[in-house]
């Protein structure tokens, strides 16, 4: 420290009078000089594997931009994300029903909602689809029989009834159904247990209390988790191809097996799933900031 | 403690038939501790009794038993004459089904120290949710008679302001309105003040000053001696699940008979 400036010179409680009005701090920041290194190796790395696969003779570039807007593409995109929405409705109410099943106060609710999720949520989701894409193997036809009797009511091919569509939408349903429960389960115990002590004091039944205090208040909790759900069950609906589904990797997969780009359809699917899921991404992330908003009312 | 004598009926245990609530050998435990080692009590209408006694005595537990938000593990409890939890049919007590007990809560109003209010509601939406949805009540009626609740509790201008929004001191005179808004006919008070700013007590003080001049049956459990001398007909000092000491708030608290009660009010005084 020099003594040329007085007022670093003097004492502090001398130094107050003499002290500018305004003290510009003007430090050296702390330099991030291993983050400026990783970068670099990053990029050169990128930059080698872009090359690479931008002169790679394996990859026909202009079949990838010849299928991306092909109709039979398009109509498979749109059928993966009527799968994608269709089960996600479905799995939300399963979700809350199982959920507040597994919650009550009903032994029988009880079992039945913890036997279904240990099901639907323990058996892989490629077993459940091929299972009910073969339904028919297991019972040729449907029908609502007398049990004991050999008397059948109202009977109908299986075939008729479970499409590779239905079996699709039962398969991702029930799947979504006993992970949704899970998700509003964990919504339901964020719910501070006053409100529903408060609620029942009130005269409310269990059910009241539920359906008018804890769920429109787990809703919050129960938002964002839901959203990474949406984006996971969107890229399980590929999954659909193993029953032919008419889905976007079902019928990238038809046309790649006609013309052996299989590479080519491969990319074509992914920068369709790329791109669904990040306007998702960007969605989640404007209700999550929208509702952390409303936390402070 | 008196004797009980056989009158036919399993439920008349010497039964105070004007009592507002009577409290017969309650016996609670939870797990291999037993809070409440048989209780004897009875309030009478319009009576304003004040529990007093150290954390642990049991005191809150004797308050979630009175509207079975706890089920008693020995005992009776009437209000207004209603076996609280049980229907006596063909000699026996058959324990009532999840519709009836809340039925029988309807009547018994209570006001939790956290306040408790429903966060996802405002202040006038708390007050009316009971009555639209378990009474049945028209909205507009509903609606009206909250507004009136909660001009008398001092916030009517604060009618459409969410809990978030509201001081403790509010939300707990919000808390008062609602438990009000179900007409009951016994205010059961659970450390009403415990959890607010020194400077808040006061105002929720004032609220059940008011309501006790207005005649409510209240039992309070509280730590405001204060509060228990001034406003409290009568006081119950409870120690380690038993009652050790009753009688008007003023004798029992200048004049203490046992030394477990002049132990805690020196504590009192200390602080």
């Amino acid at each position: 420290m020099t003594m040329t400036d007085p007022a670093m010179a003097a004492t502090p409680r001398a130094a107050n009078d003499s002290l500018p009005e305004r003290l510009p701090i003007n430090a050296v920041p702390v330099r991030h000089w291993k983050q400026w290194i990783a970068a670099a190796i990053l990029i050169v790395l990128l930059a080698a594997t872009l090359l690479s696969l931008a002169t790679n003779d394996n990859i026909h570039y202009p079949t990838i931009g010849e299928y991306l807007f092909n109709p039979s593409i398009l109509k498979g995109l749109g059928v993966t994300f009527q799968l994608a929405i269709i089960a996600m409705l479905a799995g939300i109410v399963i979700g809350i029903l199982v959920a507040v099943a597994r919650m009550s106060t009903n032994r029988v609710l009880n079992a039945v909602a913890e036997g279904y999720i240990w099901l639907f949520r323990g058996v892989p989701l490629l077993v459940q689809l091929l299972l009910f894409g073969n339904f028919a193997l297991l019972a040729p036809e449907l029908g609502i029989a007398i049990p004991f009797t050999d008397t059948v009511l109202l009977g109908v091919d299986t075939n008729k009834v479970i499409t590779p569509f239905m079996a699709a939408i039962l398969a991702l349903s029930l799947h979504e159904g006993a992970y949704m429960a899970e998700v509003v389960r964990g919504g339901i115990l964020a719910v501070d247990k006053g409100q529903s002590e408060a609620a029942t004091a009130v005269g409310m039944t269990r059910g009241l209390a539920m359906r008018r205090i804890v769920l429109p208040q787990a809703l919050r909790v129960i938002i964002p988790p839901t959203g990474n759900q949406f984006i996971t069950l969107l890229k399980a609906t590929a999954l659909v191809a193993v029953i032919a589904g008419h889905d976007l990797m079902s019928t990238a997969q038809n046309i790649s097996a006609q013309n052996y780009r299989t590479i080519e359809l491969l990319l074509v699917a992914s920068v369709w799933y790329l791109a669904i899921v990040s306007i998702l991404s960007f969605l989640q992330r404007m209700l999550e900031r929208r509702l952390s908003r409303g936390v402070e009312r | 403690m008196t004797t009980t004598t056989p009158t036919g009926s399993i439920l008349s245990v010497d039964q105070n038939p004007d009592a507002m609530v009577s409290i017969r050998r309650v016996h609670k435990s939870f797990g291999d501790n037993e809070v409440l080692r048989g209780i004897d009590l009875d309030v009478q209408q319009g009576e304003v009794l004040c529990l007093l006694g150290p954390s642990g005595s049991g005191k809150s537990t004797l308050l979630r038993c009175i509207n079975t938000l706890e089920t008693i593990d020995e005992g009776r409890i009437w209000v207004d004459g209603d076996l609280i939890g049980y229907r006596e049919r063909a000699g026996r007590l058959r324990a009532l089904n999840a519709k009836e007990m809340a039925a029988q809560r309807r009547h018994i109003g209570m006001v939790f120290q956290r306040f408790n209010l429903f966060a996802n509601m405002t202040a006038v939406e708390n007050v009316m949710e009971a009555p639209v949805h378990v009474a049945g009540s028209k909205r507009a009626q509903a609606r009206a008679k909250a507004l009136e609740l909660l001009d008398r509790v001092g916030l009517s201008s604060h009618a459409n302001h969410y809990p978030a929004q509201l001081s403790g001191g509010q939300q707990q005179r919000v808390a008062i309105a609602r438990a009000l808004a179900m007409e009951p006919r016994l205010m059961l008070f659970d450390e009403p003040t415990s959890a607010l700013d020194p400077e808040l007590v006061g105002e929720v003080l004032e609220v059940m000053r008011g309501l006790a001049q207005s005649g409510m049956t209240m039992i309070v459990v509280t730590h405001e001696i204060a509060f228990a001398r001034d406003v409290g007909d009568s006081l119950v000092f409870m120690a380690e699940g038993r009652v050790v000491e009753t009688g008007h708030p003023r004798e029992v608290i200048d004049n203490p008979k046992t030394d477990r009660m002049r132990q805690f009010l020196a504590v009192r005084n200390a602080v």
